[in-house]
């Protein structure tokens, strides 16, 4: 299965297509062998307990260039939450797509760079590409992505800037990415005391079935802040693997949200390393699926030195016959003295055939620690629809707003306004109409 | 413009209402007593249509319509509200949006068009004062860290809010002291008028020293024991329900009219 694989890099290198510098396609090469060894996960092994990858594993995805021209802005606008002074980095099925991009207004310290150019242009940004990854030969879709890698956007916000308004970078697959794999790699640098808000979406037009496999490093250095949304609302066929791997440095924050909604099965990855003394992490989540979605979430959050907290909230809605995962490891280094941890998982089944597995895994080397986890698996409280309805409010919209209720209880962490409440929208929304189930 | 007759109700297997008769007509104030586990919070949410809750046997007439058949929103939307003995939290769900949905769910099924929430914040600030209230209460998630009083008060708002024909007060009284108990009555009293019915049900007589009702009713193992004018409640504070439970347990229970003839023991 990982052979077809094989064939599209030694084309892929054989092209020589992308202009990257010697060092790199020695990566790449490197990258190929570790997944040809490592193989696609399956269950036995421990990180992939609960999610099958053999959906993936068994199709046919081609690499190459998919057509990119049939998009235009007007079909971008629902996924820019009106956010129109935005800047944006658009791809369309994985390339770089320059007309469809807003990176002009861009205070022009900071760099915003498709990673394809990146490699001639920006080298001394790019060679710090893998290098934030801790255990990444481990991984085999990391691997796999590092063996192609053929574009993404490279950030680097220099040292005391302040970007206001939020980097958008936007994935967007329409139906010429039909039975392609796309390996999207992104860099996003955010120097001492600078402080920027990155969005990273994954979006459909159409329900073409293609892989995203996606990896995003991100360095957030001393005292600088990175607020870093991740939107996965791929088509309904599709199917999303994508890791987002952070180091923080001394007095630095790091403040993800993940929310996912798309996709037929989905693995995301949200590790974070605290590596320096003071800094905070903020892991956030929130997934609804129903029909027959599965959706995982690993984080990893690594206290590595002392005085930091992390703080983690996931959220899952399940409905129809989906499959909701979240695992959240905790490390804490012996030397991570006074960390403030707390993690917490909460679930809402809506269907009795909807399932979930929820799995917290502290492991603690320090012994003047403060770490806590839970995590609840309810359903909708009948007494509280039961009052509602006693009120006069009909079935439905006291069943949507109970779900909208504990949603936006996660949903409300978001600080930037438009990202709220265009997600806010969007889980009202969902819930509003039964949706006919997606042939496979 | 209520009659119930014969009602019957059940959890699982229990049979909590075992034949209750009772007609309240418009504007008047009928108190129901009885000692705990008597059923009268069960009435309260049969009424409502707590599914929780299953009617086997008799009926209920409600404005000429048959009131089992209606779900509870319908009910809620014929101008039927039940305060609730414990009112529900409900996070993530502020109380102007909660109360002002409600509203309009009522608005739109009497055929009036919706209200904004600006002119919602008008409408409600008047009824605010009446259970003295504070705006910011507004903002707050539904009965999220009220304290008793307060969610009681909460659910007279709502009350005044909706404007109901029949509102049912469970138990409103239980865990306030005095104070809270008498500025919810005053928010009640306030709300009496000629078209407006009110079920009361409590277990103690000292609410009905400040909510008068004309009629007063006794339960006791799913039956009305005993009805008479608000002197009965009097009666009751002093004797306590022993002697009318005694009485019925020692009639053998065959009231099964539901308004049976006692005498005093």
């Amino acid at each position: 299965m990982t052979q077809r694989y094989l064939a599209q890099f030694q084309e892929f290198s054989r092209d020589g297509a992308t202009r990257a510098p010697a060092s790199v396609n020695a990566a790449r090469r490197k990258a190929m062998d570790r997944f040809m060894a490592l193989g696609f996960p399956t269950t036995k092994n421990e990180d992939w307990h609960f999610t099958s990858v053999a959906p993936i594993a068994e199709q046919e995805f081609t690499f190459g260039a998919a057509a990119t021209g049939e998009v235009a802005r007007s079909d971008l606008e629902p996924f820019g939450f009106g956010g129109d002074s935005w800047h944006s980095a658009v791809f369309v099925n994985g390339r770089f797509a320059p007309e469809l991009s807003d990176l002009d207004r861009i205070d022009p310290r900071v760099r915003v760079v498709p990673l394809h150019d990146a490699w001639q242009s920006a080298p001394e940004l790019t060679q710090k590409i893998g290098t934030i990854l801790s255990d990444a030969e481990q991984h085999a879709f990391t691997m796999l992505n590092t063996a192609f890698m053929p574009d993404g956007v490279v950030i680097q916000v220099p040292r005391d800037v302040v970007v206001e308004r939020p980097i958008h970078v936007l994935f967007v697959s329409d139906a010429n990415a039909a039975k392609t794999v796309m390996h999207p790699r992104n860099l996003v640098l955010v120097d001492r005391n600078a402080r920027a808000t990155v969005i990273e979406s994954y979006v459909a037009l159409g329900d073409a079935s293609y892989f995203t496999n996606a990896v995003t490093e991100v360095d957030v250095g001393d005292g600088a802040t990175l607020v870093h949304t991740k939107i996965q609302r791929e088509g309904r066929r599709a199917y999303h693997v994508g890791t987002i791997e952070t180091r923080q440095a001394r007095d630095s924050h790091y403040v993800s949200f993940s929310f996912a909604t798309g996709g037929s099965l989905s693995r995301t990855n949200i590790y974070t390393k605290l590596a320096g003394a003071g800094c905070g992490s903020t892991l956030n989540g929130l997934y609804m699926l129903d029909g027959e979605q599965h959706c995982d979430h690993q984080t990893r959050i690594e206290h590595v030195e002392p005085n930091c907290y992390s703080r983690e909230v996931y959220k899952g809605v399940l409905d129809g016959r989906s499959h909701g995962v979240f695992n959240g490891k905790v490390y804490v280094h012996p030397e991570a003295q006074k960390t403030d941890g707390k993690q917490t998982n909460n679930t809402l089944l809506l269907s009795k055939e909807a399932q979930v597995d929820t799995k917290p895994q502290l492991e603690i080397f320090a012994d003047d620690v403060k770490c806590t986890h839970g995590a609840t698996i309810g359903k909708l409280d009948e007494v509280a629809l039961f009052y509602m309805k006693s009120r006069g409010m009909d079935a439905e919209a006291a069943r949507r707003l109970l779900i909208y209720a504990f949603a936006a209880g996660v949903l409300e962490t978001i600080e930037q306004t438009e990202v709220r409440e265009g997600l806010e929208r969007n889980t009202l929304e969902r819930f509003v109409k039964v949706e006919e189930p997606v042939p496979v | 413009m209520l009659d119930i007759k014969n009602l019957k109700a059940s959890v699982g297997d229990k049979e909590i209402l075992r034949g209750i008769s009772l007609s309240v007509g418009k504007g008047e104030v009928h108190a129901i007593m009885g000692p705990n586990g008597s059923g009268k919070s069960t009435l309260a949410q049969v009424l409502a249509g707590n599914p929780a809750f299953e009617v086997t046997g008799g009926s209920v007439t409600y404005a000429g319509r048959d009131l089992l058949e209606l779900a509870p929103e319908e009910r809620a939307q014929a101008g039927i509200f039940l305060a609730f003995q414990y009112p529900v939290e409900i996070p993530g769900v502020t109380n102007a949006y909660f109360l002002r949905s409600a509203y309009n769910e009522i608005r739109k099924a009497r055929g009036e068009e919706e209200v904004d929430p600006m002119e919602f914040v008008g409408i409600v600030e008047e009824k605010l004062k009446l259970v003295d209230m504070d705006a910011d209460m507004l903002n707050r998630s539904v009965n999220m860290g009220f304290s008793g009083g307060e969610k009681k008060r909460n659910e007279i708002l709502q009350l005044a809010v909706l404007e109901p024909k029949l509102a049912i007060l469970d138990e409103t009284d239980s865990g306030l002291d005095i104070d809270a108990m008498r500025t919810v009555a005053d928010g009640v009293n306030k709300l009496r008028d000629k078209n407006r019915s009110f079920i009361v049900v409590t277990h103690y007589q000292r609410l009905l020293n400040y909510i008068v009702p004309d009629h007063v009713h006794v339960l006791s193992q799913g039956r009305i024991v005993k009805s008479g004018g608000k002197q009965l409640a009097l009666e009751l504070e002093e004797k306590g329900y022993d002697w009318l439970v005694g009485a019925h347990v020692a009639a053998g229970g065959s009231a099964s009219s539901g308004q049976p003839v006692l005498s005093r023991a």
